[in-house]
């Protein structure tokens, strides 16, 4: 991106002013190395939702943003129902609520170092991942409509993973205001064979080692010490999620053209939040994350009884699950006045600061858990949202490294079998279905997330707490 | 790359995938970009059409009547558990009436690479110029 189209209001702050349509100005939070290498459509797609009706302060990027379809990835965006806002199908995406769960086992690297093959096996067998497998679960329709309904604490009842869990998931677990009837047919018929898979892409489960703590307090607070496991499952609401994606975008671009709403591009199709269309895209879109919950929760029991196989005696307890492509109705402070509006994160992850009322009691002073996925081979982080956030994108953070190259270029420079052999000299054990998705996925792929990191963090949009290295990862 | 009348290809989109197709007809480019599809998750040559399914939707331009299309064999795909590797397509209108023959999804044969989460409208283009027709657009997986 040319610096010259961007004013620097900070180090870590670019500022494009209203032009042309936009009603609000763009702002990306990134350092000067990030913005050269972000991609010119991310200041189109930044700018282009600028222009939706009743967005509030800014059109806002993440450090990771890069170019994604309507919204950027990494794109934050506030509605106002009360200024004519709207609600976008486009500006969640399709995997809607997809996020990471981290949980944490206390074990050291030394417990785990003996046996990571076997738990690699055990972890690969006990959790379908990629494309064509399916979970041994089935949901007749009254079951679906339950787990739609109830999320996590459906899960929970139904005897996958413990009550105390259901406190450390956003919404206790159970999105409210979810309207299963909202849901289509053809949307339940491809979650049928889905609940408690991980998926393909860039979805995986992994087994982590802490090997840096910058926030003390805060560590303590999240039961994460240098050298000790953890575990992470990076997934969203599966085939259900894609399809209500599909259906409501489509009935979003017909009604636009319908009602003559012109758009700067037909993947940001939206509808007034207060229309009979947005009422069920909100319904329907709230469905499809508790089916991430429920479909989180069912990995997360997987996953414990396959840790306890292989270590008997270990346990992992839930740190937090936190999604990055939602809708979330927020209490926000705007030029003084408090004001409830409709927050859009597409690959953005929600940084709630210390003290807020929505966190559980044990986390509430060092502010919410947000995990941020590196790729195979490179550093996760842990960080934690900070009060500065809350005036800065609704309190929002980065949620990945961002790809540095096309899928396609990924193939031709390395051979799957390849990367899998350079990272088990490295330490990490992969597990996956196919070696072209492996290839697709590989390290060199991805932009350096330590970069990303450092401008989170000196942004101001949530703070290091701690870093982790992969020691096995299952890639669906 | 081809396979019937036209060929197909990928370009860079930084998070997904960007499908591209060109032919002598409508039909003829709709099928080569449902192929290019497929050449996301695998090989198009390595998918044997074993089972034919038949696909029928509509839209109110050719823009959307591509994306409902490419949607509808994802829908096939995902529920079936299969791949598709050879299509037909009839256009009258806004209507379309197609079949796609694949078989299922063998992980060990295929390697399927990602699953097609959606076809989204992010840089769609239908075109007619110099004799023939052209088409892109970006899936999502």
């Amino acid at each position: 991106m040319e610096l010259r189209r961007l004013e620097r209001t900070s180090r870590y702050e670019w500022r494009i002013a209203p032009h042309g349509d936009m009603r609000v100005p763009a702002i990306i939070y990134a350092d000067e190395g990030l913005i050269r290498d972000m991609d010119d459509k991310v200041y189109e797609q930044v700018t282009n939702v600028a222009t939706l009706p009743g967005i509030v302060s800014a059109s806002y990027a993440m450090p990771d943003a890069h170019w994604g379809y309507g919204f950027p990835i990494g794109g934050v965006a506030a509605f106002d129902p009360q200024a004519g806002g709207i609600i976008s199908a486009g500006g969640v995406g399709f995997d809607i609520s997809c996020g990471v769960r981290t949980m944490v086992t206390g074990l050291a690297r030394g417990d785990v170092e003996p046996c990571k093959e076997a738990l690699a096996d055990a972890l690969f067998a006990a959790v379908p991942a990629g494309l064509g497998s399916r979970g041994d679960i089935r949901l007749s329709e009254e079951e679906m409509t339950a787990m739609l309904a109830g999320g996590a604490r459906w899960a929970v009842d139904r005897g996958y993973g413990l009550a105390a869990d259901l406190d450390r998931i956003e919404e206790g677990g159970c999105m409210a205001g979810a309207t299963p009837e909202y849901v289509s047919d053809r949307a339940r018929q491809r979650q049928e064979r889905e609940m408690g898979t991980l998926g393909s892409g860039n979805h995986y489960l992994e087994v982590q080692e802490i090997v840096g703590i910058s926030d003390p307090d805060a560590a303590r607070a999240f039961g994460l010490a240098v050298g000790e496991i953890v575990v992470a499952i990076h997934c969203g609401s599966r085939g259900l999620g894609h399809q209500i994606g599909t259906e409501f975008l489509r009935d979003m671009a017909i009604e636009d053209s319908r009602l003559g709403l012109l758009l700067p591009d037909r993947e940001l199709a939206c509808s007034p939040i207060d229309s009979a269309l947005g009422r069920r895209y909100l319904g329907a879109m709230r469905a499809a994350i508790n089916c991430a919950f429920a479909n989180r929760q069912i990995i997360g029991h997987l996953l414990r009884r396959a840790l306890s196989a292989v270590l008997p005696g270990a346990a992992a307890s839930l740190l937090f699950d936190v999604s990055h492509n939602t809708c979330k109705v927020e209490d926000h402070e705007i030029d003084g006045r408090p004001r409830s509006l409709f927050v859009h994160r597409k690959g953005a992850t929600r940084a709630f600061g210390p003290g807020h009322p929505t966190l559980p009691e044990p986390l509430r002073a060092a502010g919410q858990p947000v995990f941020v996925g590196g790729s195979m081979g490179t550093a996760s982080w842990i960080l934690a949202g900070t009060a500065a956030s809350e005036n800065r994108a609704f309190s929002s953070a980065c949620h990945g490294a961002g790809r540095s190259m096309s899928r396609h270029q990924a193939r031709r420079n390395w051979r799957g079998s390849d990367v899998v052999e350079m990272l088990a000299r490295r330490g990490t054990v992969i597990r996956s279905p196919s070696m072209r998705g492996v290839a697709e996925e590989a390290p060199g792929a991805y932009k350096d997330v330590a970069a990303v990191i450092d401008a989170t963090h000196n942004a101001g949009l949530a703070r290091k707490v701690a870093e982790l290295r992969p020691l096995v990862c299952i890639k669906g | 790359m081809p396979a019937g009348a036209g060929s197909w290809s990928h370009f860079s989109h930084e998070a997904d995938i960007g499908l591209a197709g060109s032919g002598p007809t409508l039909e003829a480019v709709f099928e080569q970009v449902a192929t290019a599809m497929t050449g996301a998750v695998t090989d198009p040559d390595l998918v044997q059409p074993l089972h034919r399914i038949a696909v029928h939707c509509e839209a109110p331009d050719v823009e959307m009547l591509l994306i409902e299309w490419l949607n509808a064999l994802v829908f096939e795909m995902a529920t079936q558990d299969m791949l598709f590797g050879r299509f037909e397509v009839r256009i009258e209108g806004n209507r379309l009436d197609g079949a796609a023959w694949g078989e299922r999804v063998s992980r060990e044969r295929h390697q399927p690479a990602v699953e097609i989460k959606g076809a989204t409208y992010t840089g769609l283009a239908v075109r007619q110029e110099n004799g023939g027709w052209t088409a892109r657009c970006v899936v999502d997986v």
